[in-house]
């Protein structure tokens, strides 16, 4: 899942001064699960917006929605009854989310009320862990199933640094552990350690953003000029 | 011979090898350069030119090892992969060969975040051994990693780092051996001051055969005070330093000496032990003590080649 936090709401008001009629339109999906975005932050981000309105005299019109996944244009299209009339959006959902918003809603500006981070798992209640660099190119099944790319400091492909100690990664000793270590002791349990041996040759990083901006496409599921006109007047 | 540097020489006749690290300073004025090269001239085979050492922005490797040149003494230029991508390291090592430099040493390189720019974007394009695997096929093959052709190879005598105190220890004679399967001609270790865990690495490095693949500088360094020997122990990641070194340096009634004198002592147990192949002295900041160090070490004159 994508992980994401709330910008400071100092941020988010001088992002959005200027602005009257405000729409907080948060997300259903990765950010209502690691608690920055969902339905519960979205009141209270709008009811926070309210109050400082009320005292700045701001005369601030503060509206309220949650979708079930703004990444989606089909779900960000069902608002636009309630997205006519303003003249900002604060988006509550990843950097994803908030950029389709921007696309269905050309003409509203979109301010986003979030930090989108990484794309982690939730780790324990209350903390969330990067698990992928989103490359293009997985080599989990070399390295014991843990991304040296995403989890390493320095993205190493041919084992631990020499800062390597106690299992902890040396830039950040307290939260991190060393990825290789960990994958040394993964490949171990695995009784594949002569992974170990082989030498990851340089990574082709095309398939990562060095590549520019990424595209998949699955032939088979784009719809043919009829499926599409058929779809379209049923919309 | 790869390179014919003198440092390749020295070691391919089977001396004692001494190597010296100079720091570049953070500044455009090259003079401690120099005048670190001329003190030192005859010290040491070779001498090692840090590359923006613990990410803090210096003099690069590339001018102070030029720098050196025109002092006359041989430089080891060293060439982080923090900084630079593949194309930029292929580029320089072009550079380098171009202007004289014969021995290069392959390093990731420290964090960003220790530096003096620890909001910098880190490059980490390739890893050290992968940056041994390419300059060597630009050196054998004289081919680039992409696998164009050169006109010209360069003419280099490649170098690794690797430090026998990081985890997991049994790892790191496995990671010396991708080093030396990716390339490396010569090793410099991380300091040591925990004698009994390098013997056993140097074990797994015998046993494997590796010291008859690599030349093996051990390095060290001299502690000037008990709050750097502190230092070292507590907060530079990867190293050990022994309570009994700490408590030898925090005793003496003349730190500094006593620092010499463990270092000599050091040197002069490794010129012992079987398949180390030289040293490799960091005085960080105090390159003064070298000349010191060497000689009362037996080392020299060095010899000439």
């Amino acid at each position: 899942m994508i992980i994401a936090e709330q910008k400071p709401l100092k941020e988010i008001i001088k992002n959005l001064e200027g602005h009257r009629k405000i729409l907080v339109a948060g997300c259903r999906s990765c950010v209502a699960i690691c608690l920055a975005g969902g339905e519960k932050e979205v009141g209270i981000i709008a009811e926070s917006l309210r109050l400082y309105s009320d005292m700045h005299d701001h005369l601030w019109e503060v509206d309220e929605i949650t979708v079930e996944r703004q990444c989606e244009k089909e779900w960000v299209k069902e608002i636009k009854k309630i997205v006519e009339g303003k003249d900002a959006i604060l988006s509550m959902a990843c950097g994803v989310g908030a950029q389709v918003m921007q696309e269905i809603y050309p003409d509203i500006r979109v301010v986003p009320g979030l930090n989108t981070s990484n794309m982690g798992a939730p780790e324990e209640q209350g903390i969330w862990r990067e698990k992928c660099a989103g490359c293009g190119d997985c080599v989990l099944h070399l390295t014991g199933g843990i991304c040296p790319i995403a989890r390493c400091s320095k993205s190493l492909l041919n084992g631990p640094c020499g800062g390597s100690q106690n299992g902890r990664c040396e830039v950040n000793p307290e939260t991190t552990p060393c990825a290789w270590d960990q994958i040394y002791h993964s490949l171990k349990r695995l009784g594949k350690l002569e992974l170990m041996e082989q030498i990851i040759p340089p990574k082709n990083w095309i398939t990562s953003h060095s590549g520019g901006p990424r595209r998949i496409v699955k032939q088979e599921a784009i719809l043919t000029a009829e499926e599409k006109a058929a779809k379209g007047g049923l919309e | 011979m790869k390179a014919g540097s003198n440092l390749e020489k020295v070691l391919e006749a089977g001396h004692f090898a001494v190597t010296v690290e100079i720091g570049p300073p953070k500044s455009a004025n090259p003079e401690s350069v120099r005048h670190h090269a001329r003190m030192l001239k005859g010290y040491a085979d070779a001498f090692n030119l840090t590359d923006n050492q613990t990410a803090i922005v210096r003099l690069s490797s590339l001018a102070s090892a030029v720098i050196c040149l025109q002092e006359g003494v041989e430089p080891v230029m060293q060439m982080t992969c923090r900084d630079r991508n593949r194309i930029a390291l292929q580029s320089d090592l072009l550079g380098a060969s171009a202007l004289g430099i014969k021995n290069v040493l392959c390093l990731t390189g420290d964090h960003q975040t220790f530096g003096n720019e620890k909001g910098a974007k880190n490059v980490y394009d390739i890893d050290s051994i992968q940056e041994l695997l390419i300059f060597k096929k630009m050196r054998d093959e004289k081919k680039i990693c992409g696998g164009e052709e050169l006109e010209e190879a360069p003419k280099v005598f490649l170098g690794a780092a690797e430090n026998p105190f990081a985890d997991p220890f049994e790892f790191r004679v496995t990671r010396l051996a991708k080093k030396v399967n990716a390339g490396a001609d010569f090793i410099q270790t991380q300091a040591i001051y925990d004698m009994e865990r390098f013997e056993k690495w140097m074990e797994g490095v015998r046993e494997r055969g590796l010291d008859k693949k690599v030349h093996i500088l051990a390095g060290v360094i001299p502690l000037k005070s008990v709050g750097a020997a502190r230092y070292m122990k507590n907060k530079v990641s990867g190293m050990i330093v022994p309570d009994s070194i700490i408590d030898r340096m925090r005793k003496a009634k003349d730190p500094k000496a006593e620092g010499v004198k463990i270092c000599i002592e050091q040197i002069e147990y490794l010129k012992t032990v079987k398949g180390v192949h030289g040293v490799h002295i960091m005085a960080i900041a105090w390159e003064e003590i070298v000349p010191e160090i060497v000689k009362q070490a037996g080392l020299y004159p060095r010899p000439s080649v």
